[in-house]
């Protein structure tokens, strides 16, 4: 029943291969510029964070937001614009492709585009000083998980959306606000309880936490929490997205 | 409400034709038969299935040929074909040898690694055609099919689609071209404000409702007024329009023909279904 999925997919990864080297600096140039500017600036100047130097500390949380930002963009600029200006979905929906099918397509490609740019953010990680732990096997699958949570956060945007301007908003208030307050460039546990309290409301903080313990291979106490808030959100947002598609698609 | 009371059967191996002005229900009609559009009352069924329970069957034997272009520019004139084939679950070498005889079939194989923003307006609808073709459908859904297009594009969709339904494809069309839909279809449904307001043969709904022959005549109003009480004693129904009347004749009138002879501004052709039309859905502008 939602095995056609798969073909749209397809053919959107047909179509990235055609544009696969503008696509990836689109979405790998600014975790890199971060990691260059923050950690090799700034970094000369803060010794050492959490006992490791400070281009270590925010390595992982850069492969994390790398695949927020990939997953995310690519359900509303891409999503978008084959809903409305190229009119891809209204061509789909004339074949056995159901609307539920559409959207789990484009749900699972984004994520796929946010897990490449993981991959390529990880392998690039011994640059900066940090060799990853075998347990970034384990991580793999969290961060397509995250993929599904924020190309699903996307979605649901598009499904919303009546211009390009509208993704402001959700860029403005809420991405680039999970950038620089879920642990990326500072330690949590140093701010103060409250603030922490609401770090841990934020949806990245927890792959942020989770990549960084599976990078060093140090697992604390809350993988389990962090690990199930990923989960059932990414499963809720899909849904979510999915439902609002439907809703705009079929009159 | 877009559509009320449409009781529509459309029987294997004719081209039923869906007339009407703007807004009168032809591309909801057939996103209902797609399950773009849901019904709030009334059953639909499409192959002796019913939407939506089967809605996936059904499409796999349906193509459709939207108003608007729709074909994906991302994609080369072959890979829209091959891409849409998966679509319906068609296996790769099928996909591949189909496109190739859809593209001779619709004179475009020189352009098959085109990529769309290249084509003429005249080669997407015909790729648009192919696309439809291209898995094989038992239904044809035409949505306006050659709406702006040149008189060379048009003849040449013509001259495939009287291949196809001599081939037994069952074809829905609506177009607001009836030269077209008189050559294309072997009945029509007028549509109204969302109900059917005539249905028939097109031939014979012309000459059983517009009889055979029509007068147009522009003259001055006095002359025009006189004219119409000189056709007192004749069958004819007759329509003023600004400052020119139309003459419908139902059957021979000599008055008619001396008139035709001795006005100068007389044009007299046969009665087609654009009458027909214009008589049933008014002369008003619709817009929506």
């Amino acid at each position: 029943m939602w095995l056609l999925f798969y073909k749209v997919w397809l053919r959107n990864a047909r179509v990235w291969r055609k544009h696969v080297w503008a696509s990836l600096i689109g979405n790998l140039g600014q975790p890199f510029l971060f990691l260059l500017a923050m950690g090799f600036g700034l970094g000369r100047q803060i010794l050492q964070i959490e006992g490791v130097t400070y281009l270590q500390f925010i390595g992982p949380g850069l492969v994390a937001s790398a695949v927020m930002y990939s997953s995310s963009f690519e359900t509303m600029y891409g999503s978008y614009t084959r809903l409305t200006t190229q009119r891809t979905y209204e061509a789909i929906l004339m074949t056995p492709v159901s609307v539920e099918e559409l959207a789990l397509g484009e749900i699972i490609w984004a994520a796929t585009k946010g897990i490449i740019s993981g991959l390529i953010m990880l392998a690039a990680l011994p640059l900066f000083g940090l060799i990853p732990s075998p347990w970034i096997l384990a991580l793999i699958p969290m961060l397509f998980l995250e993929g599904i949570l924020f190309a699903s956060l996307g979605l649901i945007m598009t499904a919303l959306a009546s211009d390009y301007e509208f993704f402001n908003y959700f860029t403005s208030l809420f991405i680039t606000p999970l950038f620089l307050f879920s642990g990326i460039f500072f330690s949590i546990s140093a701010m103060n309880p409250v603030i922490q309290k609401i770090s841990l409301a934020l949806p990245l903080t927890h792959a942020v936490n989770l990549s960084r313990m599976l990078c060093y291979g140090r697992i604390g106490p809350d993988w389990l929490i962090h690990s199930l808030v990923i989960v059932a959100l990414s499963v809720f947002c899909a849904w979510v997205a999915i439902v609002l598609i439907r809703r705009r698609l079929i009159l | 409400m877009a559509v009320k009371d449409l009781d529509l059967c459309i029987y294997p191996g004719e081209c039923l034709g869906l007339l009407g002005p703007n807004g009168a229900g032809k591309t909801t009609t057939i996103h209902m038969l797609l399950g773009l559009v849901r019904s709030t009352s009334g059953k639909i069924s499409v192959f002796g299935e019913s939407i939506p329970e089967r809605l996936k069957q059904i499409k796999l034997r349906i193509g459709v040929v939207p108003q608007g272009d729709n074909l994906d520019p991302d994609l080369t004139v072959f890979e829209n074909l091959l891409v849409y084939a998966a679509y319906f679950g068609i296996d790769r070498s099928t996909a591949r040898k189909r496109a190739d005889d859809l593209l001779g079939f619709f004179a475009l194989k020189n352009r098959s690694n085109e990529i769309i923003q290249h084509l003429s307006g005249g080669q997407r609808r015909r790729l648009l055609l192919s696309r439809a073709l291209i898995n094989a459908p038992e239904l044809l859904i035409l949505d306006e099919p050659t709406i702006g297009l040149d008189p060379q594009a048009r003849h040449l969709i013509w001259e495939r689609l009287e291949d196809l339904r001599s081939q037994g494809t069952t074809m829905l069309l609506t177009s607001h071209y009836m030269d077209e839909v008189s050559r294309l279809t072997n009945r029509v449904l007028i549509l109204d404000e969302g109900k059917i307001v005539a249905q028939g043969n097109p031939g014979e709904m012309v000459a059983d409702m517009m009889g055979s022959e029509v007068f147009e005549v522009a003259d001055s109003q006095e002359k025009l007024d006189a004219l119409e009480e000189t056709l007192r004693s004749c069958k004819v129904d007759i329509e003023s329009v600004a400052d020119r009347l139309f003459i419908y004749a139902h059957e021979p009138c000599t008055e008619l023909e001396t008139m035709a002879i001795s006005l100068r501004h007389v044009n007299k052709r046969p009665a087609n279904l654009e009458d027909l039309f214009l008589k049933l859905t008014g002369r008003t502008l619709r817009e929506n």
